[in-house]
């Protein structure tokens, strides 16, 4: 806002501009020509299963690993050519800590602060500040190995934010969190968009949390295979899932398919299946649901979620998707162990 | 969600209605100034551990003591007929003097280590600053620790026989600082390529225990077996112990067979090794292992 710095004037170029990025590992290509640009002041969620390259790609931009080909800018600067001028505008929250835990988290901070060249005159209002926003400032002379896991993600958050980056990437922020405390997490992201002009560039495998972002990139297998905002995601989806409770779920499906040309499923006690316009679909179905059938109990129109348009793109749930590649990587380490013998 | 922000509002900044303006930093370009502040920062860290870690200031002392105390008192009986008088703890207190500083120096290099293991190494490896730096700061502060940990053996000096003599004490205190720096580096620059602390720590004792004892620290250096000659004159700590035995007996009153035979010095196909040019091989070696150090270090992703 104070606008002294000149660099701060170019708000059109976007924060983030990704041009053909890959990232092979021996003959794995674990990130395959991704392609994405991230306005100003947006949050921007990566999500995609485990494995899915969205780390690898995060290592990228904040110049932790070199590209095998593409190229990407961060905050107007080139990852591999200058990295220096990106590490200088960015903040990182990584999913494994990286805190001193035999420091105190004013410590903790401080050192931050010194070794990115911080003024010093300005090292402390701007910790507090940064401490107070994710509820940390009374505790600012604990030790930080007496703090619990949440405490400590929301330090770090607190730390990455020391030098007023021009954009905060967030590596699995959330991850094994509790509920209330990811919830928190959010507020603090949420909040930081309102008071800062930052651009937060996130990876997670929640699907509820993409909900948060204003744009998302759906990652699987080293690409991306959508991106838009989440709204209209789940409007491409063109289905709305339907969920309806009978007694006797087989003959529902049969009945399903015989009479509606439905291709439906059991999930969680009930049958489920996508249908465009689900409200207008329901006078249908009970208009033409023959007495013979098992009577309905119960029926459920929902909106798709993001969990529809992950599974609409690849064809998989996110779970069944980790599933998988967990699978594969058994299935290689076999032919590694096998192949070798021969 | 905007009802729950409320309650963390700090109490105690009250005083003015408005939100406070967003204090904005700025991170300047890589420069000398901030390469420095980035050194002393990563210096302040490893004192701050250390002032915080009492235990390591005892283990650390440990074994130093055993050797002193234990082994000189116990082998003083079969020795003396050939030390000249001289106690045999005073023998050995110069080689004492080394390895108490030497095992620290490696207690601070094997932090690296932890670092790596706990996450830490990351978060400096990330920031704007050269890698060099990083590797300085910690072999400066690696040194000035067992520098710290080297002035509690100095002070034990009157009760094996040693003068308080304030030129000897600076002496001591200056060949201690550079072998620590050398120790430091040569342990950085082991552990820079180390990802398990069990693996350093196995790998320094298989380095550490066999210079310690083929440096003559415990023991004088001429008329020794063929084989062990050579692997003595070889040993670098050999270098650290000569200069530092030659400075103890200097500040000695004791006659001069005592000194011949205690205090040889180390020859070179029989040309006696000045104590400088020992100090210089010490220091010359700290600085080649530092900037193998800083190589290994800045190519490692």
């Amino acid at each position: 806002m104070t606008g002294v710095n000149g660099t701060r004037d170019m708000a059109d170029q976007p924060a983030i501009e990704v041009r053909g990025l890959v990232k092979n590992y021996d003959e794995v290509e674990a990130v395959k020509g991704v392609e994405f640009e991230v306005a100003t002041g947006e949050v921007f969620g990566f999500l995609g299963p485990n494995g899915a390259g969205k780390t690898t790609t995060i290592n990228m931009l904040c110049t932790l690993i070199t590209p095998t080909a593409g190229s990407a800018a961060v905050a107007g600067h080139d990852v591999v050519k200058e990295r220096d001028d990106v590490r200088r505008n960015i903040g990182l929250v990584f999913q494994d800590p990286t805190l001193d835990g035999y420091l105190t988290a004013e410590q903790n901070l401080r050192l931050h602060a010194e070794l990115y060249g911080v003024q010093s005159d300005l090292v402390k209002p701007r910790m507090q500040q940064v401490m107070t926003m994710v509820g940390l400032w009374d505790r600012k002379d604990s030790v930080v190995g007496t703090f619990s896991g949440g405490m400590r993600r929301r330090l770090e958050i607190a730390r990455g934010l020391m030098h007023s980056p021009r954009v905060l990437f967030l590596d699995e922020p959330t991850i094994g969190l509790d509920p209330q405390t990811r919830r928190s997490i959010w507020e603090y992201i949420g909040e930081l968009k309102e008071r800062e002009e930052i651009t937060i560039f996130m990876t997670t495998h929640y699907m509820d949390e993409a909900e948060w972002c204003d744009r998302i990139a759906i990652m699987d297998h080293g690409e991306i295979v959508a991106l838009d905002e989440p709204e209209t995601l789940k409007a491409g989806v063109g289905t709305d899932r339907v969920t309806i409770h009978t007694d006797d779920d087989d003959a529902t499906i049969a009945a399903l398919a015989e009479r509606f040309g439905i291709e439906a499923r059991k999930s969680e006690g009930a049958v489920t299946f996508g249908v465009p316009e689900g409200e207008q679909f329901v006078p249908r179905l009970f208009g033409e649901w023959d007495p013979a059938h098992p009577p309905i109990k119960a029926v459920n129109v929902s909106r798709p979620t993001l969990d529809d348009v992950f599974m609409s793109y690849t064809g998989s749930t996110i779970r069944d998707a980790e599933e998988d590649q967990g699978k594969d990587r058994n299935r290689r380490m076999m032919q590694m162990m096998h192949g070798g013998r021969r | 969600m905007s009802t729950t922000t409320e309650p963390r509002a700090p109490a105690s900044t009250t005083v003015e209605a408005a939100p406070t303006p967003v204090v904005r930093v700025t991170v300047p370009k890589r420069s000398l100034a901030s390469e420095l502040r980035a050194i002393k920062i990563v210096w302040r860290r490893e004192l701050i551990r250390y002032r915080s870690d009492r235990l390591r200031m005892v283990t650390t002392l440990v074994q130093p003591l055993l050797f002193l105390f234990v082994l000189g008192s116990g082998l003083q009986q079969l020795s003396a007929a050939s030390t000249h008088g001289v106690n045999l703890k005073t023998f050995i207190y110069p080689g004492i003097l080394c390895i108490s500083v030497m095992f620290t120096a490696m207690f601070s290099a094997a932090s690296i280590v932890w670092d790596r293991e706990f996450g830490f190494l990351r978060e400096m490896m990330v920031a704007p600053i050269r890698r060099s730096s990083i590797v300085i700061g910690k072999v400066i502060g690696g040194a000035t620790v067992a520098s710290f940990q080297g002035v509690i053996v100095i002070a034990l000096a009157g009760f094996v026989g040693v003068p308080y003599d304030p030129l000897l004490i600076i002496g001591i205190f200056v060949l201690q600082l550079l072998l620590a720096f050398t120790i430091t580096a040569f342990g950085v620059m082991v552990a820079v390529r180390i990802k398990q602390m069990q693996s350093f720590m196995g790998v320094m004792q298989m380095i550490v225990m066999p210079m310690f004892f083929i440096s003559g620290a415990l023991f004088p250096v001429a008329n020794l077996p063929g084989w062990l000659a050579v692997l003595n004159r070889l040993d670098p700590l050999t270098y650290a112990v000569d200069p530092m035995r030659r400075l103890v007996f200097n500040h000695l009153t004791i006659s001069p067979a005592a000194r011949a035979a205690l205090d040889p010095g180390v020859t070179w196909f029989g040309w006696h090794v000045p104590a400088l040019l020992e100090a210089g091989m010490i220091i010359a070696l700290g600085l080649v292992m530092l900037g193998i150090a800083i190589w290994e270090f800045s190519t490692t992703e």
